[in-house]
């Protein structure tokens, strides 16, 4: 057990570092020159460009150059941006609830429908209910996310008004977010249909982003059910008596769920790819939309800061999968 | 599936009789994937005869007609049968020039990311330990990072182009194809013809490529045909963040991005080409089910 970890974590060690070289050497290899990209500024005196080069450590081996990057990244210094000369840490961290906070509600939709639809197709095997459950988790699964967002904001936005198209609330609404949860700040202000607008928000962006998800679980949950469907203790509980509901809901559906929940867990990245559509679209002010402005705006340090803290984020949710798995299921360990 | 790579055969000699037709034989029964076999068919004629299908040129204004709709709404007429978009060109030949795109995207994307991941599989399956290890670090590194970030990030990089998109595609989706690859080697190389090929003195290259690899095609096959699919969505995702192919090129994200602020006038600019994305890819996805059901000897007998 402790050596499955062990082993586990070992490899999150050079995963790491690797995916550090690589932010790190994202600036180095845009096109044009790393200095001037850096400095953002334009028309450089030869004084300012070699302080520049100094200030940047760029007169130094390159080798010394990504230690002290290694030492910043680890004490959460990754520059600051061009734009806002805000550092670049501290912007993740007041927008990263606005993304967490969307990703969340479509994870919930994605279970709470994906799940039941999964075990309903499973019981039914072969019948219409499955054929018609499945054809539509294969069109959810092929769906191209920012189209969907577009047919939804024809429909829900423009011939039924019943949805904004863009941001996180109205903008009558103002009081301070100690959160950065929306829903949640809006429900601790206390003030009269700010839940209400938060909520109307953020419907269709969570509903965009859920789909993939949806049809994944779906799938999964399907031939999960399928396979422990098959099983002798599930012979056995029948032959009891039990009834189908009893059966389906607690003999299978719990060892069908070990598999479910892994891809869940490993959804993370697929999640905030999708995110980087979903909140382009709705104007979602998230990790999502900054990473893609930062992109056109040129403000690199942002790119590069994003770039490494998102990586990260995704390799500790699946290094904590792993582990969580490890431990629901005692066959990987012995591998 | 066992093999008869130690067998001497003669040159040329036909395959295993049957091997296509027993193929077919479990497809068939799939009827989804059949029918999204016939869709994709289709989508290949529009890619290989784009030129002669189009009614106009794709890029061609005309500027009596900005967002007539298609032709069996009022306003409508023959000439533009499914309607112009904001610059009077027409969407239908659009569209078909679009397949081609988006076909000739999937075909590179994926013959360099499967070149490329099965090569390096390879290598690391048969490699020495510390090697592996190093390859998987790499390729979990790559994979680390969500596709489409990385896909943007290596865009920028190189620049936005229809071209660099697929670079950058095909590189996102190589890791897939390594770990796939590498754990069929694996588990090819304890069994015992592969023993039996080293015994009759086998070199390492003809180990590698003519005994193992052809008993490790089939899960690469159904990765094919996923990431087919994936190649396609991602690159109109790309060209939609104006990060793919640029205007006015008839890229079918970059039709959609050129049309978003016109959505609530004209549903079909918008309609259309993510229309014709769902279909494609799904189409494909059908297909590729079916080709996993087929060619699984797990699930053939159940």
């Amino acid at each position: 057990m402790l050596r499955y970890f062990a082993t586990r974590l070992l490899t999150f060690v050079p995963t790491f570092i690797g995916v550090t070289l690589i932010s790190f050497a994202f600036i180095r290899v845009l096109p044009g020159d790393p200095i001037i990209v850096m400095a953002g500024e334009r028309g450089l005196s030869e004084e300012r460009y070699a302080e520049l080069t100094r200030q940047f450590g760029f007169d130094r081996p390159i080798y010394v150059q990504f230690w002290d990057y290694l030492l910043g990244v680890l004490q959460g210094d990754l520059g600051q941006s061009f734009v806002t000369k805000k550092p670049v840490w501290d912007e993740f961290f007041t927008l990263f609830p606005a993304t967490l906070e969307l990703s969340f509600c479509a994870m919930i939709i994605a279970v709470v429908l994906g799940l039941p639809a999964g075990v309903l197709a499973a019981v039914r095997r072969g019948k219409l209910l499955d054929r018609v459950l499945m054809s539509s988790a294969l069109v959810g699964y092929s769906m191209p996310i920012f189209w969907w967002a577009l047919l939804l904001i024809i429909v829900f936005s423009g011939n039924l008004q019943w949805t904004p198209v863009s941001g996180r609330i109205d903008l009558i609404y103002y009081f301070p977010d100690p959160t950065g949860f929306m829903l949640y700040d809006a429900l601790a202000s206390g003030q009269q249909g700010a839940f209400a607008s938060a909520l109307r928000h953020l419907v269709l962006p969570a509903i965009v982003l859920g789909t993939i998800p949806l049809a994944v679980i779906a799938r999964q949950t399907r031939s999960a059910m399928l396979e422990v469907l098959g099983e002798d203790y599930i012979r056995t509980a029948r032959a009891k008596g039990l009834s189908p509901a009893r059966i389906n809901g607690i003999h299978a559906l719990r060892n069908a769920l070990i598999p479910v929940v892994t891809v869940i867990g490993l959804s993370v990245g697929t999640l905030l790819a999708g995110a980087i559509l979903t909140e382009t679209i709705f104007s979602w002010p998230g990790i999502g939309k900054w990473m893609v402005d930062s992109i056109f705006r040129r403000d690199y340090p942002v790119v590069q800061g994003g770039l490494l803290l998102i990586a990260v984020m995704v390799m500790v949710v699946n290094l904590t999968v792993d582990v969580l798995y490890g431990v629901i299921n005692p066959k990987i360990r012995t591998r | 599936m066992s093999s008869d790579a130690t067998v001497p055969r003669k040159e040329g000699a036909p395959e295993r009789p049957g091997l296509l037709r027993e193929f077919w034989y479990y497809f068939r029964e799939n009827r989804g994937a059949v029918f999204g076999l016939w869709i994709f068919a289709a989508f290949a004629f529009c890619a290989a005869f784009a030129p002669y299908l189009v009614l106009h040129d794709p890029t061609e204004q005309f500027r009596e007609h900005f967002l007539q709709p298609p032709v069996w709404q009022d306003g409508g007429d023959w000439l533009f049968p499914l309607g112009t978009d904001p610059l009077g060109r027409d969407i239908a030949s659009r569209l078909i020039a679009g397949a081609r795109l988006s076909f000739f995207v999937g075909v590179v994307v994926v013959a360099v990311a499967a070149s490329g991941g099965i090569l390096i599989g390879l290598l690391a399956g048969f490699a020495p330990k510390w090697l592996d290890a190093i390859i998987m670090r790499i390729m979990d590194i790559i994979l680390a990072f969500p596709s489409l970030l990385l896909a943007l990030v290596l865009v920028t990089i190189l620049g936005p182009s229809l071209v660099n998109a697929m670079i950058a595609i095909a590189i996102v989706l190589q890791p897939h194809y390594v770990r796939l690859t590498r754990a069929s080697v694996l588990a090819e190389r304890q069994k015992d013809y592969v023993t039996a090929a080293r015994v009759v003195g086998a070199s390492r290259l003809r180990l590698m490529v003519v005994t193992v690899l052809p008993n490790c095609l089939a899960p690469i096959i159904v990765q094919g045909a996923l990431s087919f699919s994936t190649a396609i969505l991602d690159a109109a995702a790309l060209g939609f963040l104006g990060m793919g192919a640029q205007p006015p090129t008839p890229e079918w994200g970059t039709m959609l991005a050129e049309a978003r602020e016109f959505i609530l006038r004209a549903w079909w600019v918008v309609t259309l080409p993510g229309l014709a994305i769902l279909v494609s890819v799904l189409a494909i996805n059908l297909m590729g089910d079916g080709l996993r059901d087929a060619l699984d000897p797990r699930l053939k007998r159940s």
